[in-house]
């Protein structure tokens, strides 16, 4: 039996040590009257089922506690709103609240504003963002009929139920929550926002709680949300969670470009900016000193092989143009030494992550690639390199990936296919893509199986390439059925083994997010999920 | 006269179904699923994608979402964006913020440019007037993105003496550097077109008889020469008034004003119609009336235009 209780968890002295460090030996600013400002870039939206995108997160989790929340430094998960989280067989899960808890309008929190804004979230007439997370809950299909002919005439029926069957409210603090297969890592997803629970106004009029969302965090709405300008957020008095906020308040100023951001930063008219733009980097090592921050994030860049295309069924053809690539110089060259490059599946910050899982075939050897290239038999016509057209680095380096296999491998005719950002990803799973394209991966949380299962599973939601291999989805249930996160890995790494050896991809860098911040404030922590603790936040 | 403006305004009203129609379609016919471009590479169930898809139509013809669309502006409807806001409260606070910047860079253009030209008129071929020549060759000659950039570091984070970013400030304080970037060129352009039109007309026929009737200096300056060398700088002042509006989506973006500039920008990008349409339509309504303005204006300035009931100008 797993159990994860509150206060139980081995990260206690790492954590605390972590605290001490940010706060600088301040002592006890704790009733300050000042605020502090973050830089933003305009959410999508404020209402947590609705919002999947790393801005509207970080105000939400501002706003909101989660029943779980992930250790910064190890991605285990820690208890925020629950008390406890148990599974006998990983499949059907009990979850107990603590006590006490209330939203920023005194309602308290309870089961059932767990399992109201969970079946709001996966209704699918709703059409919220975060719909797609609760696809593990048993009766979420209910809720989600299928569109009988696809793109059709006929339209997908109207759900018969707009509860899943897989909740059940069993007190005023506990829920029970069935899943269609045995999950290990479930405590962990919960750690993402669009779990959170909502008060029962929200289910008046949801847009008009996207504009000013009454949440149960360490803070809350100061007026509401005035768009392209500000987010006004003040300490909730009433807070009684485990993260209570030492600055009186805080404003995410929203800025349309970091560039602007950064210099606003520099003129000390912002405190934090999370994300200091690419170019800037080296300048900003040199500017901001100490305020500089450099944070290992989770998003990873592959370069995928379309195995629905006969030309690249030779495995050797795929080991050869990995060999040939230099991931060192590319992330200097176009990164300016801002990314990590990578031989591994799943990011740094990810228990049961690899230094180099993947060994000779992701190590640049030019002489090794070209006679594995030659062994295939070469490539017949011209290679075609496919991405999309959202940021312009990633034409940079699909250049510089040509010219090393122009250089390495001797292939003469290499073309460039740049396809809008809307289109792309629709381009990859209709498998209209005629060459290695750029895949890029954005964890949902820190587990292996959130690297593996959705990119090389079978059934995995954006496995676009046409990879299967039953050894390695029979590798990936089981550790989604283990008994424990720690157990789990070894299958995980099992699995990575064998992709890594068939190597529908070629792993290529890790993303690193540099941050800065203003001499106004201390205490910055800025997790993997490029997201900042703002209740840790001290204002001098 | 008034027949005139009468005729005028209603020209309007088939501009205004064109330009809605016309933009209308062009960004019906940008490529990409904007509900796949909202997801952000993370799978969209189908039942979430008919849902959004029903809430905006996107299923429809072409012409019955412009039906729609127009229909839901008879009854005060904009419509809203992808991410649920009105569109009609998005673009009133779009336009003051854009309007209080143009009037701005406007009032540099009309101020320090109509004095640098005469200025440099009056002292044809002396040092003042090569300064000025060359300043201004300057200014048109750099890209806005370079002097705005330039004049946020410089100004703003060396010097500090105006706000870098962002309209915290109100106007006119945080309105003063980017007005000035975003009149940089107009400004030089007037000065050019006030210095050679005024000099001109100091040589002209009328000037002399003023002059040799021992009128003084200033009179003959400021009342016969100038008003007379200002047409063509109206002229340009009412068209460029609407290049303002338009063209200040860089301006707006080096310095974080949340103007229509942005909301275009961002709203082209995620193929939101109605946002599009409502912000240039707001546009090209705003230029015909600024344009019209400018006509009446030529009557004041000079005597002998007068306006036919037939709109054409004798």
């Amino acid at each position: 039996m797993k159990r994860f209780v509150h206060g139980r968890l081995g990260v206690g002295l790492a954590a605390l040590a972590l605290v001490a460090a940010a706060c600088g030996g301040g002592g006890s600013e704790e009733s300050t009257t000042k605020t502090f400002s973050v830089a933003l870039t305009e959410p999508a939206h404020l209402n947590p089922g609705d919002s999947n995108e790393s801005y509207g997160i970080q105000v939400i989790q501002s706003l909101f506690d989660r029943l779980t929340e992930l250790d910064p430094k190890t991605g285990e998960p820690k208890m925020q709103q629950a008390e406890s989280i148990t599974s006998n067989d990983q499949k059907v899960w009990t979850i107990k609240l603590k006590p006490g808890l209330t939203f920023h309008n005194g309602e308290k929190v309870t089961a059932q504003s767990y399992v109201d804004a969970w079946n709001a979230a996966a209704y699918g007439p709703n059409g919220w963002a975060n719909n797609y997370f609760f696809g593990n809950i048993e009766g979420y299909d209910a809720l989600n009929p299928e569109d009988p002919d696809e793109d059709g005439p006929k339209e997908a029926p109207k759900p018969e139920s707009d509860e899943m069957s897989g909740l059940k409210v069993t007190d005023e603090s506990t829920f029970e929550v069935t899943l269609t297969a045995p999950l290990s890592q479930f405590p962990l997803t919960l750690a993402y926002t669009g779990f959170v629970a909502l008060p029962k106004v929200a289910f008046d009029d949801f847009k008009k709680f996207d504009q000013a969302p009454i949440g149960n965090g360490p803070f809350q709405m100061d007026g509401v949300w005035q768009h392209n300008r500000e987010i006004k957020l003040k300490r909730f008095a009433g807070y009684k969670g485990n993260r209570p906020a030492k600055a009186a308040g805080l404003v995410y100023k929203i800025y349309p470009n970091n560039d602007t951001a950064y210099t606003d930063l520099q003129a000390g008219k912002v405190d934090v900016l999370l994300t200091i733009p690419a170019a800037k980097v080296p300048s900003a090592k040199r500017d901001l000193g100490e305020r500089f921050l450099d944070t290992p994030a989770g998003t990873m860049d592959f370069l995928a092989f379309p195995l629905y295309d006969k030309r690249f069924d030779d495995v050797n053809l795929r080991y050869a143009i990995s060999m040939a690539i230099d991931r060192e110089a590319i992330t200097k060259a176009v990164y300016n030494g801002a990314y990590k490059s990578s031989k591994s599946l799943v990011a740094p910050i990810v228990p049961g992550f690899r230094d180099d899982p993947c060994g000779q075939h992701c190590t640049y050897d030019p002489t090794g690639a070209k006679a594995l290239y030659d062994k295939a038999g070469g490539i017949d016509g011209p290679l075609e390199l496919w991405f999309s057209n959202s940021d312009p680095t990633y034409r940079q380096w699909m250049e510089a990936v040509a010219n090393q296999l122009k250089q390495n491998l001797g292939i003469s005719e290499i073309k460039f296919r740049s396809i809008p950002a809307a289109d792309y990803l629709t381009t990859l799973s209709e498998h209209k893509a005629t060459g290695p394209y750029r895949q890029n991966w954005v964890m949902d949380y820190p587990s292996a199986e959130n690297y593996l299962g959705p990119l090389y599973g079978r059934d995995g939601g954006s496995n676009r390439g046409g990879y299967s291999n039953p050894q390695v989805d029979a590798l990936i249930s089981k550790g989604n059925g283990a008994k424990s996160i720690r157990e789990s890995i070894t299958y995980y790494q099992q699995a990575e083994d064998l992709v890594l050896k068939d190597m529908p991809v070629t792993p290529l860098w890790n993303w690193r997010q540099q941050s800065g911040h203003s001499d106004n404030v201390s205490g910055i922590l800025i997790d993997p999920y490029i997201q900042l603790h703002v209740d840790k936040v001290v204002v001098k | 006269m008034w027949r005139y403006v009468a005729r005028r305004l209603l020209q309007i009203v088939p501009v205004f179904i064109g330009t809605t129609f016309l933009i209308y379609a062009l960004v019906f016919a940008l490529p990409g699923d904007p509900i796949q471009a909202l997801s952000g590479g993370k799978p969209v169930p189908d039942s979430v994608l008919q849902a959004l898809r029903d809430r905006y139509h996107l299923d429809e013809p072409l012409l019955v979402q412009y039906a729609l669309y127009l229909g839901g502006l008879l009854t005060g409807d904009f419509g809203e964006t992808f991410t649920g806001q009105d569109v009609f409260t998005l673009m009133s606070e779009g336009w003051a913020v854009t309007a209080q910047l143009a009037i701005t860079a406007w009032l540099f253009e009309l101020v320090l440019g109509v004095s640098l030209g005469v200025l440099a008129g009056l002292n044809r071929g002396r040092a003042l007037d090569t300064l000025v020549l060359a300043g201004t060759t300057l200014v048109i000659a750099v890209p806005v993105f370079v002097v705005g950039y330039t004049a946020q570091l410089l100004v703003g984070l060396k010097l500090g003496v105006l706000p870098t970013a962002g309209i915290d400030e109100g106007w006119p304080v945080s309105y003063v550097l980017p007005g000035l970037v975003l009149g940089a060129f107009g400004l030089a352009y007037v000065a050019r077109l006030t210095r050679t039109s005024l000099a001109e007309n100091l040589r002209a026929d009328y000037v002399r008889t003023a002059v040799a009737k021992g009128l003084p200096r200033r009179r003959v300056v400021l009342r016969h020469t100038l008003r007379n060398s200002l047409i063509p700088v109206v002229t340009y002042l009412g068209i460029d008034f609407g290049n303002l509006l338009a063209g200040a989506v860089v301006t707006e973006g080096i310095f974080n004003l949340p103007g229509i500039g942005q909301q275009v920008f961002s709203a082209i990008q995620s193929k939101e119609g109605p946002m599009v349409v409502g912000v240039t339509t707001f546009l090209v309504l705003a230029f015909l009336l600024v344009n019209l303005i400018v006509d009446l204006l030529y009557g004041v300035l000079d005597p002998r235009i007068r306006y036919a009931g037939s709109g054409a100008r004798a």
